[in-house]
């Protein structure tokens, strides 16, 4: 433990808004709601019927009387339904990871902030086969009164907004005022626009792509290797036993090699090693400060996210292509939507590059969609949609009212 | 066509908004906050989109309401098919870029018709001016200096004239701001014209 501290402190601080800050939406909870069950399964793209499907959800800001000022947000790879403030049964449900820090995009979303909880009500849920809550691979599979592990069925992108779209009709909302995310996250959010387009007012899509690129699904690949070659892995069968710490581990440090850029690596860490500066320590364990921050991202993944859940979801981030619609055929695709589309790339994403998003504007220019792109300079990375607060705020904040006139 | 310019709307503004028919589609290079955009859109029905690399201008078109590609027009518009808009505006651009004459090529590839104004470096008033300090020519249209002026490609009326001539376009309509009027473009006269907008086409 004392060498993960160490990485830790190594790290920028972090400054976290606390609960009580009025621009904090405070104290969160959880919501649970069964959303498919035997005479109602979710139909999946595999073929498969799924019940029952159980997901967890939260809510923050007030919805108007009409139900029209609902902004559903879609979380990315590692992400969750804790999207902000401070979730006030992280003890009592054993999350204790989120006990010292709020939420994934707490920086977005609150009163006065770009996702301004005193204007929209936002709402967030786990996806299908994630491991907060929503039924997923560590749920008990009621033919077998065991947990599914690799019995689970594979999910796609489109099945998760099939069943966010039950989530959305059980509240009782016709029209998404926004559909927001970023990464995996954007991806959801453009197939919300393709999949329901007269239910999508607006969509904002940061840091993603119509799909993956062969070097992204290299990477996953890797990343799901690492896992499946775990010696504790088990075929997935692995919950009343010894966790695949280990593999999964190595799949998220792979994983944050590809979310920073080679100029925020090198302005982060550069070479300096850990103990004395700028000597080595003639070892093999960890001694630059890179290994270091990779090595605590890994382990403190561990204790929070199930290594099925990582081979589902990054499967699901693989076979997503939003030409689907199209047969094949992105620009065709596009034809579909009737959103307003924010998409916003940065410059030095190179898993999710500026190239793939204009790929994706200029589809939908050639359909004379409402679109507005955005190339923001940033150092960042892929991380870019988390960190740069700044720059994200006005673009966002500014298109939610949509010229004034048509907003809220 | 009667043209009247109202309470700070600038003169180039209120003629192509006078000149782009009811739902066109239009591009504009170099749109700024998209004001003008904004108008089109509103109040005639235009499918418009803006292109700008300024982040800032960015921003004010989200702003406004107005749909912007953040690209430098100088190479990000290749993914756009031939003819796709009705008209592409260059409003006081077309000086200010690094190669006018591929941006010339580029607007009529995508455009049915380009609207193009500038500041008119034959006009009187600049050359009185060059004459008179032996400085590089300041005037309300020309307010830079020669280390800050973002006019790299000045030109004159009959400038743009010959290179018409030579390109094979076609100028379907011209005006000249002359005293604070919007009058037609008389060649003659182009010297009494601070700013100039020509409406051209491929011939």
């Amino acid at each position: 433990m004392e060498k993960v501290n160490r990485a830790s402190t190594s790290r920028k601080k972090k400054k976290y808004e606390s609960p009580d800050s009025p621009t904090s939406v405070g104290w969160t909870r959880p919501y649970t709601v069964r959303l498919a069950d035997e005479n109602n399964p979710l139909l999946l793209d595999c073929g498969e019927k799924l019940a029952p499907i159980d997901v967890e959800y939260e809510i923050y800001g007030q919805m108007n009387e009409k139900k029209d000022n609902v902004i559903l947000l879609l979380h990315a790879l590692s992400g969750d339904a804790h999207a902000a403030g401070w979730d006030e049964k992280a003890e009592e449900m054993g999350r204790t990871w989120r006990i010292d820090r709020p939420g994934w995009w707490d920086s977005m979303i609150g009163p006065g902030k770009a996702l301004d909880t005193n204007k929209y009500c936002i709402i967030c849920s786990n996806v299908l086969g994630g491991c907060y809550g929503t039924t997923g691979p560590a749920s008990i599979n009621p033919k077998t009164g065991r947990a599914y592990g690799l019995d689970f069925p594979i999910v796609t992108v489109g099945d998760w907004v099939r069943l966010q779209e039950r989530l959305i009709s059980y509240l009782g909302i016709e029209r998404l005022y926004a559909v927001v995310g970023g990464s995996l996250g954007g991806q959801q959010a453009l197939e919300w626009s393709l999949a329901y387009p007269h239910r999508v007012e607006r969509a904002i899509i940061l840091a993603s792509s119509a799909r993956l690129s062969a070097q992204g699904l290299a990477f996953n690949v890797v990343a799901r290797n690492s896992i499946l070659n775990d010696k504790n892995f088990n075929n997935g069968n692995y919950y009343d036993g010894e966790f695949p710490a280990q593999g999964l581990a190595i799949a998220r440090m792979l994983g944050h090699i590809t979310y920073l850029s080679e100029t925020s690596m090198r302005e982060k860490f550069g070479r300096r090693y850990r103990e004395n500066g700028s000597r080595p320590g003639f070892h093999l364990g960890v001694d630059f400060e890179v290994e270091s921050y990779l090595q605590y991202q890994g382990q403190s993944f561990v204790a929070r996210f199930d290594a099925n859940s990582y081979l589902y979801i990054t499967r699901a981030m693989d076979y997503y292509d939003a030409a689907d619609w199209g047969d094949g055929d992105l620009e065709k695709a596009c034809s579909r939507a009737q959103a307003k589309f924010l998409l916003v790339s940065f410059s030095s994403d190179w898993l999710y590059t500026p190239e793939q998003m204009k790929e994706l504007a200029f589809a939908l220019y050639r359909n004379r969609k409402s679109v507005t792109y955005v190339d923001i300079p940033s150092t960042y990375g892929h991380d870019a949609f988390l960190l740069e607060v700044d720059k994200l705020t006005p673009i966002i904040s500014k298109f939610l009212k949509g010229g004034m006139d048509h907003g809220i | 066509m009667v043209y009247k310019v109202g309470e700070g709307i600038r003169w180039d503004h209120q003629v192509i908004f006078d000149l782009i028919p009811q739902g066109s589609s239009v591009l504009d290079l170099g749109c700024g906050n998209g004001e003008l955009l904004k108008r089109l859109i509103e109040e005639k029905d235009v499918w418009g989109l803006g292109v700008d690399k300024n982040i800032a201008k960015v921003e004010g078109c989200i702003e406004n309401g107005v749909p912007v590609l953040h690209a430098d027009i100088d190479h990000g518009l290749h993914q756009f098919p031939d003819n796709f808009f009705d008209y592409v505006i260059l409003e006081k651009t077309l000086q200010a870029v690094a190669k006018p004459l591929d941006l010339l090529d580029e607007m009529l590839r995508l455009g049915k018709s380009g609207i193009i104004s500038f500041p008119n470096f034959g006009y009187k008033g600049v050359i009185e001016s060059f004459v008179k300090t032996q400085r590089m020519p300041r005037t309300k249209a020309l307010p830079y200096y020669w280390y800050n002026t973002p006019n790299i490609h000045l030109f004159t009326a009959r400038d743009f004239l010959d290179l018409v001539e030579e390109k094979s376009i076609k100028i379907e309509e011209g005006m000249s701001w002359i005293r604070g009027e919007i009058k037609p473009f008389k060649e003659e006269e182009s010297s009494e014209a601070e700013e100039i907008l020509f409406v051209v086409s491929r011939k």
